[in-house]
C-alpha cells in the first residue's frame, strides 16, 4: 500500500462511495417509474473499477460493459450526463439515444459500454491495436464480466492480443453469476484466469472485494502493457448485491449467499483500513459523504430539468456527414 | 486510355491512398505472403510492411470488430473477409457494433470502416462460397454497401469508401476481377451514392447491380438489333440508394426491371420497386415493375444447375422482350 498517496486513496474512496450512490439513486428513480428502459446494477462491485481505473493513467482508455456506470464515473464521468442519459434526456452523455447501456465518453478515453456482452472485447483489441500503430503510450482497460468469457470473441481477441503483444489489460469482472448462471455452471476450472496460460499470457486472480488488491496488480499489468510487452488477464471475483436487471427475482441464489458477500463490502473493507490506519479520518469521510449527497442531488435536479431531445432529430448521428479531412 | 482489370484498379485504389495517409491499413485472412485468397493484395506487403497488410488468424468475428476499435481511434481499417458468405462471422460487429455506436453514443465517433468482401457466383464453389449478400445488411441502418461494376467504378468508389467516415461493406464480384477496362492514371473518386446511367435507351429501364450490368449490357445490344432500346442505370452504391435518377428514367421509359444476383426474396429488386412504386413514376407505368433475382435456391455446385440459379444474358433478353412485347399481361392473367 506503500506508493498510494492519501489524496489518491481519499479520491478512490470517494469514487466508490460515489459510484454506489449513483445506483442508489438510479434504482430509486426506477422505482418512481421515471426510467423508460432498464439498468444493470453493480453495487458491490465498486472495487473493480476504481481499483483498475487510478491504476492506469487519465490519457489510458478504457473499455465498458453493459454494467458500465462504475467505470464512466471512476474515469472522471459527470454523473449529472449520467443521469440525464438514464431519464433519455438530450443533455445525456448520448443525447438520450442510447441509456444506461451505453455511456461513453471518448473525451475521458471511455470508448463505450455495450449492450452486447463480449462485443466490447474486440473493440478494445482494435483500439491497442491503433494505439501501438499510432506508436502512442497510452493502454487500454478491457473490462468484461464471467459470462463474456465464455463468448467466442474472447477467446480470439485474447489470441489476437497476445500475437501482437498489444498494449491491452483484460480485466474480468467475474461476479459469479451470467445473469442467472453461476460460474461453477458453466466454466470448468476454479479460475478464469487459467485460460490465460493458452495464449501464453500472465493470468491473475485476484480479490474483487479489495480495491488495493486490485490497484496493485492492475499496475503492474498496465506497466507490462506500456512497455510493449503485451496483455495480461486479470480475474476481479466481486459480487453483484442487485439482480442481474430490473426483470431479476433473484430466484438462483440465496439471501444468506448475498449476505455473505456484503461482509465482505468493498467500502466498508476499504474505509476500515484507511481508518485504522489513520490515513484518512472519520471527520473526512463524514465530508465525502456529504458531498457525494450534494453532487446526487444536483445530478438529478439537473436530469429531472433537462429537455428530453426533439423527434424532428431521429435521424441525427446515423451517419457521419462528410468524410476524411 | 490506360486498361487494367477490376483487381488491378481495386489493388491501385488501396495502395494509393495506404501511400497518402498512414492510418489507413488492410487487415485480413491470408493477405500477405499469399496476396489473399484472390490474390489482390499480391505485392503489397513488400511495400508496406507486415504491420500496414495485416495478416489475422482466422476470427472473423473479432477482427471485424479489432476494425471497429481501430476505426474509433482514428485509423482507417480496411477489412478483408474472403468470401463475402464469412461476413456471419462478423455479423455482431457489424450490425450490432460497427452501424451503431455512432448514433448510440449521440455522435462521439466515427467509423471510417471498410469491409471488403468477394461474392458472386460463377466460380463452381458451391452454396457457401457463392452468396450474394447485399440483402443481409441492406436494413440495418448506419452502414453503407458499395458494388462496383466495373474497373472504373471499382477504383473510384474504394477510394471514396476508405475517404468515407461510415462503415462501409465493400461487394467485389468474383467473377468481374479479371475484367478489364480503362482507368485513367490520374487521380479521382467516384461519390458514393450516385446512381450512373450506363447506356441511354427509351422502351424500358433496367437496374442492375454488380456483375448484372455487365449481362445487362450485352442483353441491350442484342435487344437493340430487334429494335428494344434500353436504358441501363447501375446504383453502384445499394445503400443509401440513389432514387432518382431511376424514377426519371422509368418516367421516360415506363417500363422496370431490374436485375440482380442475390435471390430474389428479400433482396434489392424489391426495395428499388417499392420506392419507384411510391413515387411520381408511379403514374407513368405501362406494365407492372418486375424483379429478375437469383432463384431462392443455395447456389449449386454443377454448372448448368449454377448457370440456371442465377440471371444470364438470354434470361435479360426473354423478360425485356415478355415486359416490352405486353406477354407479361397474359402471364398474369393466367396466373391468376
Amino acid at each position: 500500500m506503500g506508493e498510494i498517496s492519501k489524496e489518491c486513496k481519499v479520491e478512490m474512496l470517494y469514487k466508490m462511495i460515489l459510484i454506489r450512490a449513483f445506483e442508489k439513486q438510479a434504482e430509486k428513480l426506477f422505482m418512481k417509474n421515471l426510467v423508460h428502459g432498464t439498468m444493470h446494477l453493480s453495487i458491490g462491485e465498486e472495487a473493480v473499477p476504481v481499483g483498475s481505473i487510478f491504476a492506469a493513467e487519465k490519457t489510458d482508455y478504457i473499455v465498458s460493459t453493459h454494467r458500465g456506470h462504475g467505470h464512466m464515473i471512476a474515469k472522471g464521468g459527470d454523473i449529472r450526463k449520467m443521469f440525464a442519459e438514464f431519464l433519455g434526456k438530450e443533455t445525456g452523455y448520448c443525447h438520450g439515444r442510447g441509456g444506461s447501456m451505453h455511456i461513453a465518453d471518448f473525451s475521458l478515453g471511455n470508448l463505450g459500454a455495450n449492450g452486447v456482452v463480449g462485443a466490447g472485447i474486440p473493440i478494445a483489441t482494435g483500439a491497442a491495436l491503433a494505439l501501438k500503430m499510432k506508436k502512442r503510450k497510452d493502454i487500454v482497460l478491457t473490462f468484461f464480466g464471467d459470462g463474456a468469457a465464455n463468448e467466442g470473441a474472447f477467446y480470439e481477441s485474447l489470441n489476437m492480443a497476445a500475437i501482437w503483444k498489444l498494449p491491452e489489460v483484460f480485466i474480468c469482472e467475474n461476479n459469479m453469476y451470467a445473469m442467472s448462471s453461476p460460474v461453477s455452471k458453466f466454466v470448468p476450472t476454479q479460475n478464469i484466469s487459467d485460460r490465460a496460460s493458452a495464449f501464453g499470457i500472465p493470468g491473475i486472480t485476484v480479490d474483487g472485494m479489495d480495491v488495493i488488491a486490485i490497484y496493485e496488480v492492475v499496475r503492474e499489468a498496465v506497466k507490462r502493457a506500456r512497455e510493449g510487452k503485451g496483455p495480461t488477464f486479470i480475474e476481479a471475483k466481486t459480487y453483484r448485491y442487485r439482480g442481474h436487471s430490473k426483470s431479476d427475482k433473484n430466484l438462483y441464489r440465496t439471501k444468506v449467499e448475498i449476505e455473505e458477500w456484503k461482509k465482505k463490502d468493498p467500502i466498508i473493507r476499504f474505509i476500515k483500513k484507511v481508518t485504522e490506519s489513520g490515513e484518512i479520518d472519520d471527520e473526512k469521510i463524514e465530508k465525502i459523504r456529504k458531498d457525494v449527497a450534494k453532487d446526487i442531488e444536483e445530478g438529478v435536479k439537473f436530469a429531472l430539468n433537462s429537455p428530453e431531445p426533439s423527434t424532428d432529430a431521429l435521424l441525427e448521428y446515423v451517419y457521419a456527414e462528410g468524410g476524411e479531412e | 486510355m490506360r486498361v487494367i482489370t477490376y483487381k488491378e484498379a481495386l489493388r491501385e485504389a488501396i495502395m494509393e491512398k495506404m501511400r497518402e495517409d498512414k492510418d489507413v491499413f488492410m487487415m485480413g485472412e491470408d493477405i500477405g505472403v499469399y496476396g489473399g485468397a484472390f490474390g489482390l493484395s499480391l505485392g503489397m506487403l513488400e511495400e508496406f510492411g507486415p504491420e500496414h497488410i495485416l495478416d489475422t488468424p482466422m476470427s472473423e468475428a473479432s477482427f471485424v470488430g479489432v476494425g471497429v476499435g481501430a476505426a474509433i481511434m482514428g485509423m482507417r481499417p480496411i477489412v478483408e473477409i474472403m468470401f463475402s458468405d464469412f461476413l456471419t462471422f462478423g455479423a455482431d460487429q457489424i450490425i450490432n457494433q460497427a452501424a451503431k455506436l455512432r448514433f448510440m453514443t449521440g455522435g462521439q465517433l466515427k467509423m471510417p470502416l471498410v469491409v471488403r468482401a468477394p461474392q458472386g457466383s460463377g466460380a463452381g464453389a458451391a452454396s457457401q462460397h457463392s452468396q450474394n449478400t447485399e440483402a443481409w445488411f441492406l436494413n440495418i441502418p448506419g452502414i453503407k454497401i458499395v458494388a462496383p461494376s466495373n474497373p472504373y467504378d471499382a477504383k473510384g468508389l474504394l477510394k471514396s469508401s476508405i475517404e468515407d467516415n461510415n462503415p462501409i461493406i465493400f461487394l467485389e464480384h468474383k467473377l468481374l476481377y479479371s475484367m478489364k477496362g480503362e482507368v485513367p492514371e490520374k487521380d479521382y473518386r467516384i461519390p458514393l451514392g450516385k446512381s450512373k446511367v450506363v447506356r441511354s435507351g427509351k422502351n424500358i429501364t433496367i437496374v442492375a447491380t454488380s456483375i448484372m450490368v455487365k449481362r445487362s449490357l450485352e442483353a441491350a445490344e442484342m435487344l437493340e438489333r430487334e429494335g428494344i432500346q434500353v436504358e441501363i442505370i447501375d446504383p453502384r452504391t445499394l445503400k443509401p440508394l440513389d432514387i432518382n435518377p431511376i424514377v426519371e428514367s422509368v418516367k421516360k421509359t415506363h417500363r422496370l426491371l431490374v436485375v440482380y444476383e442475390g435471390c430474389v426474396t428479400g433482396g434489392i429488386g424489391g426495395e428499388i420497386i417499392s420506392q419507384v412504386a411510391e413515387s411520381e413514376a408511379f403514374l407513368y407505368l405501362d406494365a407492372p415493375p418486375f424483379r429478375l433475382g437469383g432463384v431462392d435456391v443455395p447456389i449449386p455446385y454443377n454448372l448448368n444447375l449454377e448457370r440456371k440459379a442465377t440471371p444470364q444474358v438470354e434470361d435479360i433478353v426473354s423478360k425485356v422482350k415478355e415486359i416490352v412485347g405486353g406477354d407479361w399481361y397474359a402471364r398474369i392473367s393466367r396466373d391468376a
